[in-house]
């Protein structure tokens, strides 16, 4: 089992006093897996997205992430940069003030020289259709614009895995198709949270159900 | 002037602002004024909102210097302190009147046409502290994204009949409203660093743009300095 990427065994999380979002939880992600992640709102998507990179701590149970047993803040730092989390709302995840600055954040994180840096923003906007908009102030784009902007801040770093929560939700048919061809290209493994279909059809070839905080 | 360095503006505003501030001579405030209206008819500003921006200013200071013309003159004996317009009032005042002026004429010039993101990576280059930077930034970018939050919610209340009066629903409303607004930004402030940490910050910012400084920047600051000893010079010596 050393091979998965993922692993999570029996993991129990409740926020504060509330039943349990997710009830021994088990699955594991291999290489070139993509996993369709569905259930109805508040089936506890999101937090389990949140488990895997340790922005939620589980009550009970494991995570497991590249072959190591994920426990404390520290553990959980590597996988954080070899894992690519997508916010549902791209105002939590664009934080700087012009596009090129927040997809150069990661790879600055990364501890990459500079040069890499430049062109690999360069690279990753022109392959997303945001040629020139490296100055672009990033509160001035629309919705659609700012969602493929975080994007491409998770893909720059060059991911492993993908844990993308709603990536289609709010882009136009033109960008829609063009995302869909991008995960089908790409070699990562995912898991994507999405209540749409078409992409989940397009892009994935296996599919996890939460219902009642169970898999 | 829209060309030059940042880093440059940034100074020049700053040095000739302060300068005028701490000058009392009229020459000097008069040379600085005009000064100050030579920069503006070099930036180019659109006039309107300039307009606008003095006017709100000089509102402001006609209410407060009548206060400051009437020198109050206690006369012993009298029971209540006699009030008369004296002459030194009325000059503190006039000065007032034109280093306010003056003053925003520059700024305006020199530093409001730089869009704040661009403000704040030359505050950074000019050695600011980079917490102060990065308050500055987030500040700006997330007070845009708190007040389109206001106005969604806003909408919704106007959408189902909400009309603002002097009376407790209103304050209500509006008070429960101001706290939803604070609870969410705290919520978002969680979810922005959550997502900071998912790319692997640990507390170090960086900054990508450099700025280089042309031939021109280095007449524009040499004028800039020539001005600024001139005034200091009219002043002091």
């Amino acid at each position: 089992m050393n091979a998965s990427l993922f692993e999570l065994k029996d993991v129990t999380f409740r926020y504060e006093t509330d039943h349990p979002v997710l009830e021994s939880v088990s699955f594991s992600i291999l290489p070139g897996e993509r996993i369709a992640l569905t259930g109805i709102n508040g089936s506890g998507k999101t937090t389990l997205l949140e488990l895997m990179v340790g922005l939620n701590k589980p009550q009970r149970g494991t995570v497991t992430a590249f072959g190591r047993t994920r426990i404390e803040e520290e553990d959980f730092y590597e996988v954080r940069l070899r894992t690519g989390l997508l916010f549902q709302d791209p105002d939590d995840q664009l934080f700087s003030s012009t596009v090129a600055e927040d997809v150069a954040f990661g790879p600055f994180n990364l501890g990459w020289p500079r040069k890499r840096i430049m062109a690999a923003v360069r690279a990753i906007l022109a392959r997303l259709g945001l040629e020139g908009f490296e100055h672009r102030i990033t509160h001035h784009l629309s919705y659609g614009e700012r969602r493929l902007v975080c994007m491409a801040t998770i893909l720059v770093m060059e991911p492993e895995v993908l844990l993308l929560d709603e990536p289609t939700e709010g882009l136009d048919e033109h960008h829609r198709e063009m995302l869909v061809a991008l995960l089908k290209a790409s070699p990562c493994a995912m898991l994507i949270a999405s209540h749409d279909k078409a992409l989940l059809d397009a892009v994935t070839n296996r599919s996890l159900r939460l219902e009642n905080g169970r898999v | 002037m829209a060309h030059a360095d940042p880093r440059l503006r940034v100074v020049t505003g700053f040095v000739l602002a302060m300068l005028l501030a701490v000058s009392q001579r009229f020459d000097t405030l008069l040379a600085g004024l005009a000064l100050a209206a030579i920069l503006y008819v070099a930036a180019e500003l659109p006039t309107e909102p300039m307009r606008r921006r003095l006017v709100h200013l000089n509102i402001f200071m006609a209410l407060l210097l009548p206060f400051l013309a009437l020198h109050a003159t206690p006369s012993e004996g009298a029971w209540l302190p006699a009030l008369a317009l004296s002459r030194e009032g009325a000059m503190a005042a006039l000065r007032i009147v034109i280093k306010g002026n003056a003053i925003v004429l520059v700024v305006s010039a020199l530093i409001s046409t730089m869009d704040t993101p661009t403000l704040g990576h030359t505050l950074a280059h000019l050695r600011v502290p980079d917490k102060l930077v990065h308050l500055f930034l987030f500040t700006v970018r997330y007070v845009e994204v708190l007040h389109m939050e206001y106005l969604r919610v806003m909408r919704g209340i106007r959408a189902r009949g909400f009309r603002p009066r002097a009376n407790r629903h209103t304050y209500r409303t509006i008070s429960s409203l101001a706290g939803m607004l604070l609870v969410r930004s705290f919520d978002r402030s969680e979810r922005v660093l959550a997502a900071m940490k998912c790319r692997g910050f640990r507390g170090k910012f960086f900054l990508l743009d450099y700025f280089h400084a042309a031939r021109g920047d280095f007449v524009f600051g040499l004028v800039a300095l020539a001005f600024a000893v001139t005034l200091a010079w009219m002043e002091w010596i």
